[in-house]
């Protein structure tokens, strides 16, 4: 920490800016000043792949704040779109384990109905400001060139959810991880084809670079396969994995090791859309574990049924006093009709009905 | 931290009122097409909502923060201590105003910034935004003029309608305005205390032990900042400093007093009963908050420096839409008022404050009462006796 960094987010400077954060100041004067909220400029962008869904890769060059990150973790990425809402998305890593205030790089898929990937991929310069958060999540790798194991490290990824896979491998041998020592790594990819494949050159140079880790990589209607994994690794319920990828893939692959702990899986989240009719589908409260068939009323009402005691106010969408964070599926403002699929929203419970199935952090 | 006074029409008729506004008697199904194009005109603004109002309101920060860090800056130079004031005031009016109260009521929180949400943001003045917004946000707008209901209503402290009852404390009514004025902000942090209503007996001491706290971790913050720190920076000038920290809150203490009477008591303002409100339709509660709020009429900056809170009625109409949208609104908000023969209380800054004053004066001493037959003046004169 710089003695800059160090005064700014001491106490005092802190009192002075009360009831704001000295934040507020700072980014008026510079965006990349900040005392304890993270910021990064886009430095660099480059096209990975083209197509229907193109693939970038963004470097970032964060605040003194950012703390830097472990292999696997991801980082939420807040971008100002145009009609002036900040967005807010998260994005795996991409780029080997970073220090604090050092640059690293997030691969992006645009979406068509993603409106931060697309924005990210297709419209975001050089020069770019984003609201970031810490790096968060533990789908992290422990061994490294310094651990006296020689455990077989097994990485299982699909199509975009090669970036905290990648993140891994790139750490691992940037640290001295290498074949020598009779560590093994093995890294199993399904892509939709070749010209969609993220990574390809730097994924041929470590297959055929002398370093302890394998390279598969499966392409089209090729599915996970349990027998074709056991051939290529043994019996992998006895082998620390990484699996990343879309929910159908981690799906099969939790399946295949049929509880076992020694695998973990990350998981990226699709919105999940309205049915015809609203008064479909469960209400998940997640954070109580309630459960309650959607009744088509609004949601503090069905909270209420469930014996829940949300916080409300005006029960008319004035006051706000009931916002709560919506996690996934579509509600219906009860008050203008418009409906709302986003995953990670605030939503006042009392003007929203549920249409089909959502679930609420409540 | 505003109030208002209804009146039913059962009311009215039993107690003639002077100050009633004349209130039509909208059959249900023409409250119900009421209701409609209020529905209608907001759907319309939120549509509407974009990149325009999230630059007026950063920009609005933007200048709030230069006109503090100028004003901290100028005490260092002796000569400038009135600009200083000045520009502290401003930035202290600006801050509490367009961007507090504004930003606290959810009007930005469709930006996504949690620099301008509604339950991150905390405002420079004493009072926690957190116990704020619900005496605020949910007591006062939902409960708008609802006699025993909206605490907005005198604050508890002054008799601002005839159907408070009258006591011989309320002669120091002017007095204990003027006190309130002078001391706004305290006054808006104490508010959730419900102090009369334990002098009353209503409320124990115990239910306020957490607010209490609360408030006294603000307050300690606020005089750090104010009282302690920013003067002692300034070394030999700690007094002067001192001393006009205190001014620039004072004069934001009295501007925000002003606009905030004279956005719910003026003449020809309602109130209503509770029975009046019960099962009220949306359209009956767009009903009560215009009949429940008046404009101050002015220019551009008139209107930013009063949060837009000036449009006091589109404010109560639409709490959570951006400030900035008011004026737009307001053309459209009178023009159907016209069709539904809705009075609109509008009116410059003087006639506004000078009926809540007479109203202030006029309610110290009891309410005589009205000789049977007596005729009910309309809302359209600017009668003395306040709603």
């Amino acid at each position: 920490m710089t003695i800059t960094q160090r005064v700014l987010s001491s106490r005092l400077v802190a009192a002075l800016a009360s009831p704001h954060s000295v934040d507020r100041y700072l980014e008026q004067i510079n965006p990349m000043w900040a005392a304890t909220e993270v910021r990064a400029r886009v430095v660099d962008i480059v096209r990975e792949t083209t197509g229907e869904h193109p693939v970038a890769t963004l470097t970032l060059q964060p605040t003194g704040t950012w703390r830097g990150h472990r292999s696997g973790q991801f980082v939420q990425v807040g971008v100002d779109l145009e009609d002036g809402r900040r967005t807010t998305r998260c994005f795996s890593i991409s780029s080997a384990a970073s220090l604090p205030g050092e640059r690293f790089t997030l691969t992006i898929r645009s979406h068509a109905e993603g409106v931060v990937s697309r924005y990210l991929v297709n419209e975001a310069e050089p020069g770019l400001i984003l609201h970031l958060s810490q790096a968060e999540g533990d789908f992290t790798v422990h061994e490294s060139a310094a651990t006296p194991t020689n455990n077989h490290l097994l990485m299982i990824s699909g199509g975009s959810g090669i970036t905290p896979v990648m993140s891994h491998i790139r750490t691992l041998l940037r640290d001295g991880y290498d074949g020598h020592a009779n560590r093994k790594v093995t890294f199993l990819h399904y892509a939709r084809s070749p010209e969609d494949q993220i990574f390809a050159d730097e994924l041929a140079e470590i297959a055929t670079a002398d370093n302890g880790v394998t390279v598969q990589l499966r392409y089209g209607t090729h599915r996970f396969d349990p027998d074709e994994l056991r051939r290529l690794v043994g019996d992998f319920r006895d082998i620390d994995t990484w699996a990343c990828g879309p929910a159908g893939l981690i799906e099969l692959i939790q399946d295949a090791y049929a509880g076992s702990p020694r695998l973990r899986v990350e998981f990226f989240k699709p919105p999940a859309f309205a049915t015809d009719d609203d008064a479909e589908g469960t209400v998940l409260f997640a954070r109580s574990g309630k459960t309650a068939t959607n009744s088509g009323t609004n949601l503090l009402e069905q909270a209420e049924a469930t014996g829940l005691t949300p916080e409300f106010g005006c029960r008319m969408g004035i006051c706000f006093s009931c916002t709560s964070r919506k996690t996934e599926g579509t509600v219906r403002n009860v008050l203008t009709g418009e409906t709302s699929s986003l995953p990670d929203e605030d939503i006042r419970i009392c003007v929203s009905a549920p249409v089909g199935s959502c679930s609420i952090d409540l | 931290m505003t109030t208002i006074p209804f009146v039913s029409p059962k009311k009215r008729s039993s107690t003639s009122r002077a100050s009633d506004p004349k209130i039509p008697n909208l059959t249900p199904e023409q409250l119900e097409a009421f209701g409609d194009e209020m529905d209608a005109l907001r759907q319309r603004i939120v549509a509407d909502l974009g990149e325009e109002d999230a630059a007026y309101i950063r920009g609005i920060v933007k200048r709030q923060q230069q006109f503090e860090v100028a004003g901290r800056v100028m005490f260092y130079l002796p000569p400038a201590w009135p600009l200083a004031v000045a520009a502290l005031s401003v930035s202290k009016i600006l801050e509490n105003m367009e961007i507090g109260h504004n930003v606290m009521h959810g009007q930005y929180d469709w930006l996504g910034d949690p620099k301008l949400n509604s339950r991150i943001y905390d405002w420079d003045n004493v009072c926690p935004g957190e116990q704020w917004k619900y005496s605020h946000n949910y007591i006062h707008h939902t409960f708008t003029n609802v006699l025993g209901k909206d605490r907005d209503i005198g604050y508890g402290i002054l008799r601002m309608d005839e159907d408070q009852k009258w006591h011989p404390y309320y002669l120091g009514n002017p007095l204990y305005a003027f006190l309130l004025m002078a001391f706004f902000e305290w006054g808006v942090a104490m508010h959730d205390l419900e102090v009369e209503n334990i002098v009353k007996g209503r409320r124990k001491l115990g239910e306020n032990a957490q607010l209490h706290a609360a408030i006294m971790k603000k307050v300690k913050r606020q005089a750090l900042k104010d009282y302690l720190i920013f003067p002692a920076l300034t070394g030999p000038l700690f007094p002067l400093t001192f001393a006009g920290n205190a001014v620039a809150n004072l004069v934001r203490n009295v501007w925000a007093f002003n606009i905030i009477f004279c956005g719910h008591f003026p003449a020809g303002v309602a109130t209503f009963t509770e029975e009046e409100c019960e099962d009220e339709s949306r359209g009956h509660w767009y009903y009560r908050q215009l009949l429940g709020s008046a404009n101050i009429t002015g220019g551009k900056l008139f209107h930013i420096m009063s949060g837009n809170l000036s449009h006091q009625i589109e404010h109560h109409l639409f709490p959570d839409i951006p400030a900035r949208r008011y004026p737009e609104i307001a053309v459209e908000v009178r023009e159907i008022c016209e069709r539904y023969g809705i009075t609109y209380n509008t009116g410059r800054l003087s006639r506004q404050l000078y009926t809540v004053a007479r109203k202030i004066v006029r309610l110290s001493v009891p309410t005589p009462k009205p000789k049977p037959g007596q005729e009910e003046p309309g809302a359209g004169q600017a009668v003395p006796e306040a709603a």
